[in-house]
């Protein structure tokens, strides 16, 4: 519900972004939030391509919500998801080749990314377009917010760098930093993100569950 | 009409699919150029890397790989069979595509039975000149092979003696990210440089061997194969003994020697 003096607008963008998070609360897109974290560059493109999609979708289900026969709904969602995702690829391509190298096995998966169907579906197919739209965009940019915390943790304590510019100096180039490895595999992405959460749920005590 | 009836429901699946193919149609058309624009530039860059001229993970703006390439680099069509150079009649060197050559049955042949697994080869291929004062300092020879999932294509650059590598990089593969993936890896790359892609008889020798190969100068034909990636490892083992060898670049590299140098 909102809270007092924001709009329901407001509220739907702002949201996911930390109180009702996608990750931290509905634990819903985790596979690749392990995936493209090793590197903030990385974690940034995917955050916006989750973003456009999630958005983009949101708005095109709902804007057909009155006329979608309820028998194929989802495979109509899938359509719409799965067709963005293809466009935002080959943006990526166009644009930025050597990111989209790495990233477009990832990318492809968007489509199977269980946020963007969760809002289409759970969100869109109930509320206007406008709406929708907003809360794609917002739950995009909650997935997007802890991919980026987390790329962070994991590229500066990784590798002593932050966007691929050296901060600490490793032993490597000569430096005094021994980077921990441990961070640029997928089990430290895992501790991370608990204790993201464990900090979210002492902060918000509603979000705990009964043991 | 009713929403749920089957009629409808069919009318309406039909317009979503052609919305979406619309959509995606229209964006691959659109991008296509600036995409192969992409493509030219990452390859030209890779190939600058092959040769030591830009460092592995090195950034360039996308002008300053044209330049280099531009001031650097010549590249050169070959007639495999003869290893002598030619002029396409048609087709600029700068314009040459060697990949499309070869799977082009009028301008391509089919390779003897090999461990690489190359098909075909092409009539002509097309090499780079690293150009210092007026004189070709290094051959950057293309490469490709199967690896575990598919073909890994890249370049393997030697010096002027036409046995010491340069460099070696790949600019397409499918390999496990982390495992074969790893030939993109800086660290393994810079083993290349100092070692002998070619024997003194000026056939290929090189491998990549489980364990640890030594410094060039102990262990000038091995190089340390990727850890967990054997199939990757005996790929590119095969695809240097390919295309360096008779059916390959072989009867060029063997011209050059012969001359003294490219």
């Amino acid at each position: 519900m909102p809270a007092a003096g924001r709009t329901l607008a407001q509220a739907t963008l702002t949201d996911p972004l930390i109180r009702n998070n996608p990750i931290t609360l509905q634990m819903l897109g985790i596979c690749s939030a392990l995936a493209v974290t090793t590197r903030l560059d990385k974690a940034l493109v995917m955050a916006v391509s989750l973003t456009c999609v999630a958005g983009l979708a949101s708005l095109m289900v709902s804007l057909i919500r009155n006329a979608t026969p309820a028998a194929i709904r989802i495979i109509v969602q899938l359509a719409i998801v799965s067709s963005l995702v293809i466009v935002v690829d080959q943006v990526l391509k166009a644009y930025l080749y050597e990111i989209s190298l790495e990233l477009s096995v990832f990318v492809g998966l968007i489509i199977t990314n269980c946020i963007v169907l969760g809002r289409t579906e759970g969100f869109a197919m109930q509320n206007p377009p406008l709406l929708s739209f907003l809360d794609g965009v917002g739950n995009g940019l909650g997935y997007g917010l802890v991919l980026l915390a987390v790329g962070f943790v994991r590229e500066f304590i990784g590798t002593g760098k932050v966007f691929g510019y050296t901060v600490l100096p490793s032993v490597y180039e000569g430096g005094w930093y021994v980077p921990n490895s441990m961070f640029l595999l997928a089990p430290a992405a895992f501790f991370i993100i608990a204790a993201m959460i464990w900090l979210l749920r002492t902060w918000y005590p509603e979000q705990q569950e009964e043991g | 009409m009713q929403l749920d009836s089957p009629r409808y429901t069919l009318a309406f699946a039909a317009a979503v699919c052609v919305v979406c193919a619309l959509l995606v149609a229209g964006s691959s058309v659109l991008l296509r150029d600036r995409q192969q624009a992409n493509k030219l530039l990452y390859l030209q860059k890779n190939v600058l890397q092959a040769t030591g001229l830009v460092a592995p993970g090195e950034r360039l703006r996308d002008a300053e790989i044209v330049q280099l390439f531009d001031e650097n680099i010549r590249p050169r069509l070959v007639e495999l069979a003869t290893g002598e150079y030619v002029q396409h009649p048609e087709v600029a060197p700068e314009r040459y595509d060697q990949r499309r050559a070869r799977a082009d049955p009028a301008r391509s042949r089919p390779a003897p039975p090999n461990l690489a697994r190359v098909k075909r080869v092409p009539d002509v291929g097309l090499v780079y000149l690293v150009m210092r004062g007026g004189r070709a300092t290094q051959v950057v020879i293309p490469i490709e092979g199967l690896g575990l999932y598919g073909t890994l294509y890249g370049f393997i650059a030697l010096d002027r003696d036409l046995a010491t590598v340069r460099g070696i990089a790949f600019y397409e593969n499918r390999e496990t990210p982390g495992l074969g993936g790893e030939v993109d890896n800086p660290n393994w790359r810079a083993l290349w440089p100092g070692r002998k892609a070619l024997g003194e008889d000026g056939s290929p020798r090189i491998r990549l061997v489980k364990g640890v190969a030594g410094p060039p100068e102990k262990n000038p034909y091995q190089v340390d194969a990727l850890s967990g990636a054997t199939i990757t490892s005996n790929g590119v083992t095969r695809m240097l003994d390919f295309w360096l060898g008779e059916h390959g670049f072989g009867p060029y590299l063997a011209r050059l020697r012969a001359q003294g140098g490219p």
